[in-house]
């Protein structure tokens, strides 16, 4: 019932986060500028959150790059690897990057991808209001990190 | 101001506080607080939700036409219901009284697969854990992981009917999140041949694993009868949709209110004067309005939306599999099922199996190929549209300016209609379950456990790291904290 593994680029960016969310557009916007650069081999998936489903994404996959906006991360960002975790931690409306992997492996019965979560600093989260001035720099930061990765 | 049992109590500054907040596996952020008193009764219960008024001004001044798109970043879980609702409302602004064919059949297929995949996921994966480990099993079992564990069929299936409802979206709406497919008049797209062949190929697939899904949970009430009858049970009005012959009709119909027996308060009246029919009270304690129905008063009039009330107060369903499986669930127990909060789980798994058999036989229908995708008409100031989303009824009602752009904009949603209902449910649970006793994490569950089961979506469509934690504190009379377990962020 999805796409065959054959025909997946080998890295995927799921960028997580709310446009119109203040600084949880973070996700969105380094989706929007790596999209724009169409590296090959790199497809890039953005959601408003992590869901069950996004662990069919990861399938035929060499390499997962989670980008997410992120409260109390160390400024300008966090990157870390992740690995599968029983994660129950968060809403299932919400599933967080270590879940999704955990869920692949456990409907796929395979290894998880390598994966690695890109946790952007985010300071305010407010409907309607644009990126704050520190999240802007935060970004950039971020954008550079993320073209080394991807 | 009226106040129920257990909504407030006599001498609050006597009693322990203990706070459950956020409610975890419930989207946004919500509260539960009970006030107990020093031999552990509880005295008062309540459910506090931010209300998203926020989201009407975020509308306010700008063009109608962006609208539609505008509202699906309200909530992260059913953008497309509040993007079909809206073009409900709008429609009536550009004067589109009646659709084309094609336009309305793209849109219920939109509808049928939000409806889909919304329920599959909270059924296999908010709700199947406490069900089918218990409510007060290991906390580190109790999640989407340890059902993929223990029950990796289901775990599955649960995972691919969501997959299938996106994808049903996809082609309906033009993109996973964010779709524009819906617009004021009609549609922007119809179906290609070779997208409704794709979705052809699995749906008789889907309409078996629902089948299956309605089944497992008839099994769960048939091995623990006694719990699923009655917990956090109460009687209650009710208020949904039906269409002109008393069918389910989950995208379009008049507004049917009954009291608790089933005898009708209203019925088919029109929803294009909502106003009249429902009212809503503020309470000082509450971030949410507590809406009721006027004609019944504040105190008399709340009423319970969603899943139970549309299987159970509808005449029938227009497809037969889930039909027959509706005339089981009111038969069950003698009717007792279809009275209990639990029953929210059966009637869901009801409606993604009438979802499905509608998705089915909408993909047979080549007017989904059509062209003919635009209506308009006399343009009018204001609009309101209606729409059976997955948690309930959902109200959009918009005024449009000379200036095309939105005036005045007012949603209620199904969250909304049910706040006193979850109430309501909460201090029975509380009475039942966590008077006189010491609290556990398993007790404290059975609260959410309640809360779940009507799906609340708190609309906090922002989800960055480190902002979803569960953090339960005990607080003594004086508001000094004397306990807590944060569950965790991430």
């Amino acid at each position: 019932m999805s796409e065959p593994a054959s025909t997946r680029a080998p890295v995927l960016v799921l960028a997580v986060g709310n446009p119109s969310r203040g600084d949880d557009a973070l996700g969105p916007e380094l989706a929007a500028r790596l999209e724009a650069v169409a590296l090959p081999g790199v497809e890039v998936i953005v959601e408003f959150q992590l869901q069950v489903e996004n662990a069919l994404d990861l399938v035929g996959r060499e390499r997962v790059i989670f980008v997410d906006a992120g409260t109390g991360t160390p400024a300008p960002f966090d990157l870390r690897r992740a690995a599968p975790a029983a994660d129950f931690l968060h809403t299932s409306h919400a599933l967080s990057p270590e879940a999704v992997l955990a869920t692949y492996e456990r409907i796929s019965a395979k290894t998880a991808p390598e994966a690695w979560v890109l946790c952007v600093r985010g300071e305010a989260f407010e409907l309607g209001e644009g990126l704050s001035e520190a999240a802007s720099r935060h970004l950039e930061a971020a954008w550079q990190q993320l073209r080394q990765l991807a | 101001m009226s106040t129920m049992p257990l909504e407030s109590a006599a001498h609050p500054e006597q009693l322990r506080r203990v706070v459950i907040e956020p409610l975890s596996r419930v989207e946004g952020h919500g509260k539960v607080t009970l006030l107990m008193d020093e031999d552990d009764h509880v005295q008062q219960a309540r459910l506090h939700i931010v209300e998203f008024r926020a989201f009407e001004k975020f509308i306010q001044g700008r063009p109608y036409w962006e609208v539609p798109v505008m509202v699906q970043r309200l909530c992260g879980i059913c953008p497309v219901s509040h993007h079909l609702a809206a073009c409900k409302a709008l429609d009536q602004v550009v004067g589109a009284t009646t659709l084309t064919p094609t336009a309305e059949k793209i849109r219920r297929l939109m509808h049928y697969g939000q409806i889909l995949q919304s329920h599959a996921l909270h059924f296999f994966h908010l709700s199947s854990p406490d069900l089918l480990f218990g409510f007060d099993s290991d906390v580190a079992r109790r999640n989407i992981v340890g059902v993929a564990a223990a029950y990796p069929d289901v775990a599955r299936q649960g995972v691919l009917l969501r997959k299938y409802g996106q994808e049903v979206i996809r082609h309906t709406a033009g993109k996973r999140i964010h779709g524009t497919g819906s617009v004021p008049g009609g549609v922007n797209k119809s179906l290609t041949a070779a997208e409704r062949d794709e979705l052809q190929k699995d749906i008789y697939q889907i309409i078996a694993w629902s089948r299956d899904a309605v089944r497992l949970v008839r099994q769960l009430f048939e091995q623990d009868l006694e719990t699923y009858r009655s917990f956090g049970t109460f009687e209650a009005r009710t208020l949904s949709l039906v269409r002109a012959d008393g069918a389910m009709d989950l995208y379009h119909g008049g507004l049917r209110a009954q009291h608790a027996d089933g005898s009708t308060i209203f019925d088919h009246v029109d929803y294009g004067h909502y106003w009249e029919q429902i009212s809503e009270e503020v309470k000082a304690w509450s971030y949410m309005k507590f809406p009721y129905l006027t004609a019944l008063g504040h105190e008399d009039g709340w009423y319970r939306v969603g899943p139970l009330t549309r299987v159970t107060r509808c005449d029938f369903i227009p497809t037969p599999l889930a039909d027959r499986e509706r005339r089981e669930f009111l038969a069950f127990d003698d009717g007792r099922a279809a009275r209990s909060t639990l029953g929210f789980h059966w009637a869901r798994m009801i409606e993604m199996l009438h979802s499905a058999e509608a998705i089915k036989d909408l993909l047979h229908d080549d007017d989904l190929l059509g062209h003919d995708l635009m209506a308009s008409g006399p343009r009018q100031a204001r609009g309101v549209g209606v729409i059976e989303a997955p948690r309930g009824t959902l109200i959009h009602h918009y005024r449009v300016d000379e200036n095309d752009q939105v005036a005045r904009a007012n949603l209620i949603v199904s969250t909304t209609h049910n706040n006193h209902a979850m109430n309501i449910a909460i201090r029975e649970v509380a009475r039942k379950y966590l008077d006189g006793r010491k609290l556990t994490e398993g007790l404290l569950n059975h609260i959410e456990v309640a809360v779940r089961a009507f799906d609340p979506c708190l609309s906090c469509a922002t989800h960055a790291m480190g902002k979803m934690p569960l953090d339960v504190q005990l607080v003594d009379a004086e508001g000094a904290v004397v306990d807590s377990l944060v569950r965790g962020s991430n």
